[in-house]
């Protein structure tokens, strides 16, 4: 997983509520087998004005001029700015790695679905929760400022704004150092190998029907 | 020790440590996957050349891509006809054979949709941790057993250490007392508790459906209910172990047999919330006056007893949801004022893992006996959950019953629960659904969802508009 530091980011806004993974990713996209390659198909409803399928050239396909990430200056975008409870719906996974395919490394709302947000950090993306009315604040300024762009710094849990504002932010501390150092939650884990074994053994005497369920 | 909660109990019973920050590595006991959401877990696990920590904990199967039409359903594999669904499904029968994981492959009489195949098979437990790559698995907790969707990262994870990395969740109660109309479901109960808490009410909590009306539920009843805790924002939904739990679990293919049978029954007899147990949040329901639900908007919330009439934009104070209202409409292709039984339909699909057991066939089958499906209704199809469900139906004659009526009686997959094989809806198109969700787009590109109960799904075929299941009903028994 990349590292997570700090970002300078231009910001993108997604302004509704309630966007549903169904929304960021259509399950028509669902078939690959792979983790990359799902950022032309981000919002693929919104985005197009065809219906977006598999192994479309998607560079030929008419985009609606209505949505905000196909405009001129929200390209390049690292920062999404969304409303309440983002990422609502499937446990899919490639809600985020469309996102994170895109470019989004940052994603700011007043609430998340929790295992969208979930998913967010397993895959080097930071969810930040403000409260509804800063995020509406930051929905203003940007829409009033073309190019506007944030800092967002992990190290401060801070997000600091063009006029040198700063905005501060939780985040779970053992998330936080997951993705400050890039770490793989797998590896974490396995440090407490022992440890599961030791469980094993006691559970077994519990509960044994458990390690005798299947087989295969 | 202080009361506790039955997710207390089912969070204490698995931890294998906790950390000084509050998070727990927690025991998973079965692991249910499925081929959408796990080919990059395996490839995963391949790349860092680890293996299975414990591999008779996992059980897969096939659903979202595998065919449902039966003619399509019979070359297997190779007849998929859609070539990255049939990579997909052939991809989890490699996987599954290279890592030994135990697979109801496509044409397994035991394949289905995961959800109805774990409980079914007694491979999902009362007290059990059950993860699966899928939103849906709170299913699994109307067992009592502490079930949860996951991410691929956490298939991966799960694959590699048994456990997962998690913070505990807030307790919420939903009591539903009472005793529910003749008509009214299961599927009513939990539509009615989405409308009043919200899709993002349960966020952050474990939710116990408990009440006398939820005791009264069969476990086919409870697993509708908690499969849409996460429509309500919830991962987790759970419901207690009784008798009823017990004499499902009995004589399950997987279920202990009559040498630990007696050691599980003591334990399962103690997953119950202790009385005095603290719950951060408690919403209370009367089930008498609950009426047959159908949505009219496009999310779970949005929704309405049959005999209500569609909302406006203007009644709604916060301005969020205003948007949101305006919005639905639109979509929808719905206008303020009108009432839910002049929704005019075009398909109809009962299926899914909220509604695709035994006994929600049966009492579709009970509501178009004799009837026709409605000359206007384009498509009308009943997809049965599991290999099982579709034998148990047969046997019963629910198949010649339905097809008599004008459904289609298809093979077991997910369906046009969100379209990923060949069924879906057409742009603008609206259809009663005994689904779970109604996001735009979910069953088809501009298709319009509504989500009803089966028995208002069948009832809806039949008149080619909603219509309250209970007046139908009635009218056939008075004749
Ligand atoms: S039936 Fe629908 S909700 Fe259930 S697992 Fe399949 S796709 Fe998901």
């Amino acid at each position: 997983m990349e590292k997570f530091d700090v970002l300078d980011g231009i910001v993108a806004p997604m302004d509704r509520a309630n966007v549903d993974t169904d929304m960021i990713i259509p399950k028509q996209f669902l078939k690959s087998i792979k983790r990359t390659g799902f950022g032309p198909n981000l919002f693929d409803e919104l985005r197009y004005l065809d219906v977006g399928e598999p192994g479309q050239d998607h560079s030929r396909r008419p985009l609606n001029p209505d949505f905000p990430l196909n405009h001129e200056r929200h390209q390049g975008a690292s920062i999404l700015l969304a409303r309440e409870n983002f990422g609502c719906g499937s446990s899919r996974e490639h809600a985020p790695w469309a996102l994170l395919d895109h470019g989004f490394r940052v994603i700011i709302a007043p609430s998340f679905a929790d295992i969208f947000y979930n998913n967010c950090f397993k895959n080097g993306i930071l969810p930040i929760v403000l409260d509804a009315q800063v995020v509406h604040e930051l929905f203003e300024a940007q829409h009033a400022t073309p190019g506007y762009r944030l800092i967002v710094d992990l190290q401060r849990k801070a997000i600091e704004r063009p006029d040198g504002e700063d905005i501060s932010f939780e985040v779970d501390e053992f998330r936080r150092q997951c993705l400050l150092h890039g770490h793989d939650d797998i590896d974490i884990t396995l440090e407490d190998a022992d440890e599961i074994r030791v469980f094993e053994q006691e559970y077994r005497q519990r509960a044994p029907w458990i390690f005798a369920a299947t087989g295969s | 020790m202080a009361a506790q909660t039955l997710y207390d109990k089912l969070w204490a019973s698995h931890l294998v440590n906790e950390r000084e920050d509050g998070t727990g590595l927690l025991y998973i006991d079965r692991h249910l996957l499925h081929e959408v959401t796990s080919p990059q877990a395996f490839e995963g696990l391949r790349l860092a050349g680890r293996k299975p920590w414990r591999i008779d904990a996992n059980l897969a199967t096939p659903d979202h891509n595998v065919p449902s039409s039966i003619a399509e359903r019979r070359a297997g594999v190779a007849g998929i006809e859609d070539p990255v669904s049939r990579t997909q499904v052939e991809t989890l029968d490699e996987n599954c054979a290279e890592f030994g994981v135990l697979e109801f492959t496509i044409n397994d009489p035991r394949q289905g949709i995961v959800h109805v195949v774990g409980p079914e098979q007694g491979a999902t437990l009362p007290g059990m941790t059950v993860v699966c790559g899928d939103s849906h698995t709170a299913t699994h907790g109307a067992l009592g057993a502490l079930a949860k969707g996951i991410g691929t990262s956490e298939v991966e994870h799960v694959l590699a250490t048994q456990c997962l990395i998690q913070r505990k969740l807030k307790n919420m109660l939903v009591k539903v007392d009472g005793e529910l109309q003749a008509g009214v479901t299961a599927k009513d109960i939990v539509l009615a508790v989405v409308g009043v808490i919200g899709t993002a009410g349960g966020t952050g909590h474990a939710i116990e459906f408990g009440g006398e009306a939820i005791r009264a539920l069969s476990v086919e009843g409870r697993m509708t209910v908690c499969n849409m805790a996460i429509e309500a924002g919830a991962r987790v939904g759970m419901v207690a172990v009784d008798q009823v739990t017990l004499d499902y679990v009995k004589g399950r293919p997987y279920a202990p047999g009559p040498d630990t049978w007696d050691q599980a029954e003591a334990y399962w007899g103690t997953l119950y919330s202790d009385p005095d147990a603290h719950f951060d949040a408690i919403v209370e329901l009367d089930a008498a006056t609950i009426q047959p639900q159908v949505t009219w908007g496009t999310s779970p919330e949005m929704v309405l007893p049959v005999d209500g009439l569609i909302p406006a934009a203007e009644d709604y104070t916060d301005p969020t949801h205003r948007v949101a209202v305006k919005r639905a409409l639109e979509y929808m292709g719905l206008k303020p004022g009108m009432a839910i039984t002049d929704i005019q339909l075009d398909r109809v699909f009962i299926g899914s893992c909220t509604n695709s057991r035994i006994e929600d066939l049966r009492s579709a089958a009970a509501v178009v006996k004799g009837k026709q499906v409605a000359s206007t209704i384009k498509q009308a199809m009943v997809v049965p959950g599991s290999g099982p469900v579709k034998a148990q139906a047969e046997a019963e004659g629910l198949d010649k019953i339905f097809t008599d009526a004008g459904l289609e009686w298809r093979a077991p997959s997910c369906s046009m629960c969100l379209a990923m094989n060949a069924d879906r809806l057409g742009s603008g198109e609206h259809c009663a659904s005994t689904s779970n969700r109604n996001f735009e787009g979910r069953q088809g590109y501009g298709g319009r969802t509504h989500l009803v109960s089966p028995a208002m799904a069948a009832a809806a075929a039949v008149a080619g508009h909603f219509v309250d299941v209970r007046v139908m009903v009635d009218a056939r028994e008075s004749v």
